[in-house]
């Protein structure tokens, strides 16, 4: 990836999420937060690993940010909801930013940072050397992972259920005007 | 610089065919309506009398398709008070900006031999094209979704809803339409599927992808009218209970460009069909050299004369699957909102999900040799 363009993504992805959490309105930080993601999937694309790059967008952009979106629209969150006041709460964030500051530095900083960016083989982040390893060398944690993500669903499922008899399938046979509407 | 030069070129030719497409199928789309029910259309607009001039009958043609965006464009930009200003502007655009970047991997014709240097008729032939439209498609979803939210009103923010809904709900089917043809043919790249769906089989018939995929490309269309919000599927705009939903409170030309986007969408739904199940530039029985018709006979075409072939072949099978879009949107009517989530998540979802198993299985049994 030539130089210029990881500078500029590294500075709108840097601007973005500091606006995640700078701004008021939950909306906007959402919009921020969808370009934080963007700008990630374009590095990831730039560094050859394009699937991967691709798979950001559709899953984190395209997919989890709408609901997060319906999730702010649902419960209805203004921009006055903004962090409370209280002095112990700030005082422990700031603990918190801190280490979490000072672990990054440690361990990001070149002694212990060893990762090799150049040189990578030619079908390095192709998508058949990405499903080669994921589904020969990580099946066992591949498989592991889509059993949970099914029984999220599941789980989702028979919440959203409505039952004969149960207090939202009452609501639904008197089919409130806003239901109707959506 | 030379490649860059033809870089540029081959952008601007696809996205300039796009957009006009786009704008002539508003015409076309109000004039095919009127055939349907018996009607004249749009003949107002001839204020020179310009088609009259030009020796054509007074259909204005010309003056519609001048009129329509003088008139969008001159009108006043309205915002609504405490709006939010900012993305209220910024809906429109992100509406449309993804779905003109997707053409950018669309191929539009074979590769070109001119003077020794060989293009490949793709803005960008990215190995991963058919992940960068889902991609593409799944960010869509913003611009309708916000610029119904920051109108600030409530019929505006219910037809963004809907249609957010509506979007997530059909992109999981359109994605499964679209990986069961990329298992069919072991690639994500655009170019390398309509190269293999060049040649016949048994002798006459092409072998274009909707006679091994039909349930695949029934999906895609279904799921592609979907997403481009249109009738029957109609919901989050529809006049009669949400008055416009998602885009009430714009006018002017940010109205125009939410209307641009419903028609590029068509545009680009009729593309990704033919790119996927119709050949895309194959045109049958042609091949490099030229005809080969199924009784044995050849015709032989100089191999420049068959890539321009190849080029209109496409633009004539993307008219040809957008007018089939405007008679299915004049001929059925609305769904009801329990009916289209239920043809969603329980008729297409499981479909696409049946369809790609049994293509997996075909595929792994037979060692891809399809």
């Amino acid at each position: 990836m030539p130089m210029g363009l990881f500078w500029f993504l590294a500075v709108v992805t840097v601007i973005a999420s500091l606006g995640v959490i700078l701004q008021r309105n939950p909306v906007h930080c959402l919009l921020s937060l969808v370009v934080t993601l963007l700008a990630i999937a374009v590095i990831f694309i730039g560094e050859d690993a394009v699937v991967v790059g691709f798979l950001q967008a559709i899953v984190y952009a395209g997919a989890i940010m709408v609901l997060f979106l319906f999730v702010i629209w649902l419960l209805n969150i203004g921009a006055d909801t903004g962090p409370s006041g209280h002095l112990a709460l700030k005082f422990f964030g700031g603990v918190a930013a801190a280490a979490l500051i000072a672990e990054l530095l440690i361990f990001l900083l070149p002694p212990h940072l060893k990762v090799k960016f150049a040189g990578h083989s030619a079908t390095y982040g192709s998508i058949e050397s990405l499903a080669r390893t994921l589904f020969s060398q990580y099946i066992v944690a591949f498989e592991i992972t889509s059993i949970l993500l099914l029984i999220a669903i599941v789980g989702a499922v028979a919440l959203a259920r409505r039952g004969p008899g149960s207090q939202l399938a009452k609501s639904a046979s008197g089919s409130a005007p806003a239901e109707r509407v959506l | 610089m030379i490649d860059l030069l033809i870089g540029a070129i081959k952008a601007i030719l696809i996205i300039f065919l796009a957009l006009n497409l786009a704008a002539i199928l508003l015409w076309f789309e109000r004039k095919g309506s009127a055939l349907i029910q018996d009607r004249v259309g749009a003949n107002r607009a001839n204020i020179t009398g310009f088609g009259k001039r030009l020796g054509l009958p007074n259909v204005g043609f010309v003056n519609t398709l001048m009129a329509d965006p003088l008139k969008l464009f001159t009108k006043e930009d309205f915002v609504p008070q405490d709006a939010d200003k900012f993305i209220h502007a910024l809906g429109p655009f992100l509406a449309l900006f993804p779905v003109l970047i997707t053409f950018a991997v669309v191929p539009f014709g074979n590769e070109i031999r001119i003077a020794g240097r060989t293009i490949n008729l793709q803005a960008a032939p990215i190995n991963a094209a058919a992940l960068y439209i889902l991609a593409t498609i799944g960010i869509g979803v913003y611009g309708v979704a916000l610029g119904g939210w920051a109108s600030n009103n409530r019929w505006a923010l219910l037809g963004a809803i809907r249609a957010t809904a509506q979007m997530i709900s059909y992109e999981i089917a359109m994605g499964l339409a679209i990986i069961a043809v990329v298992v069919t043919y072991g690639t994500l790249d655009l170019q390398a599927i309509c190269h293999a769906q060049g040649g016949v089989w048994f002798g006459w018939l092409p072998r274009w992808g909707v006679f091994v995929q039909p349930l695949s490309f029934i999906l895609l269309l279904t799921a592609g009218m979907a997403e481009s919000k249109r009738v029957p599927f109609d919901l989050p705009e529809s006049e009669s209970e949400l008055i416009a939903g998602y885009y009430l409170e714009y006018s002017g030309g940010k109205q125009a460009a939410f209307m641009l986007t419903d028609f590029a969408e068509i545009v680009l739904v009729s593309a990704l069909a033919v790119t996927f199940f119709f050949g895309g530039w194959q045109i049958p029985w042609l091949a490099a050299n030229g005809f080969h018709l199924p009784g044995g006979a050849f015709i032989a075409v100089n191999p420049l004369v068959v890539s321009i072939f190849g080029i209109i072949a496409f633009f004539v099978k993307v008219v040809i699957f957008c007018w089939i879009q405007i008679l299915v949107r004049w001929t059925l009517p609305r769904f009801r909102y329990d009916q289209l989530m239920k043809l969603g998540w329980k008729g297409l979802v499981p479909l696409g999900l049946a369809n790609l198993l049994v293509t997996a299985l075909v595929v792994v049994l037979t060692q891809g040799t399809v």
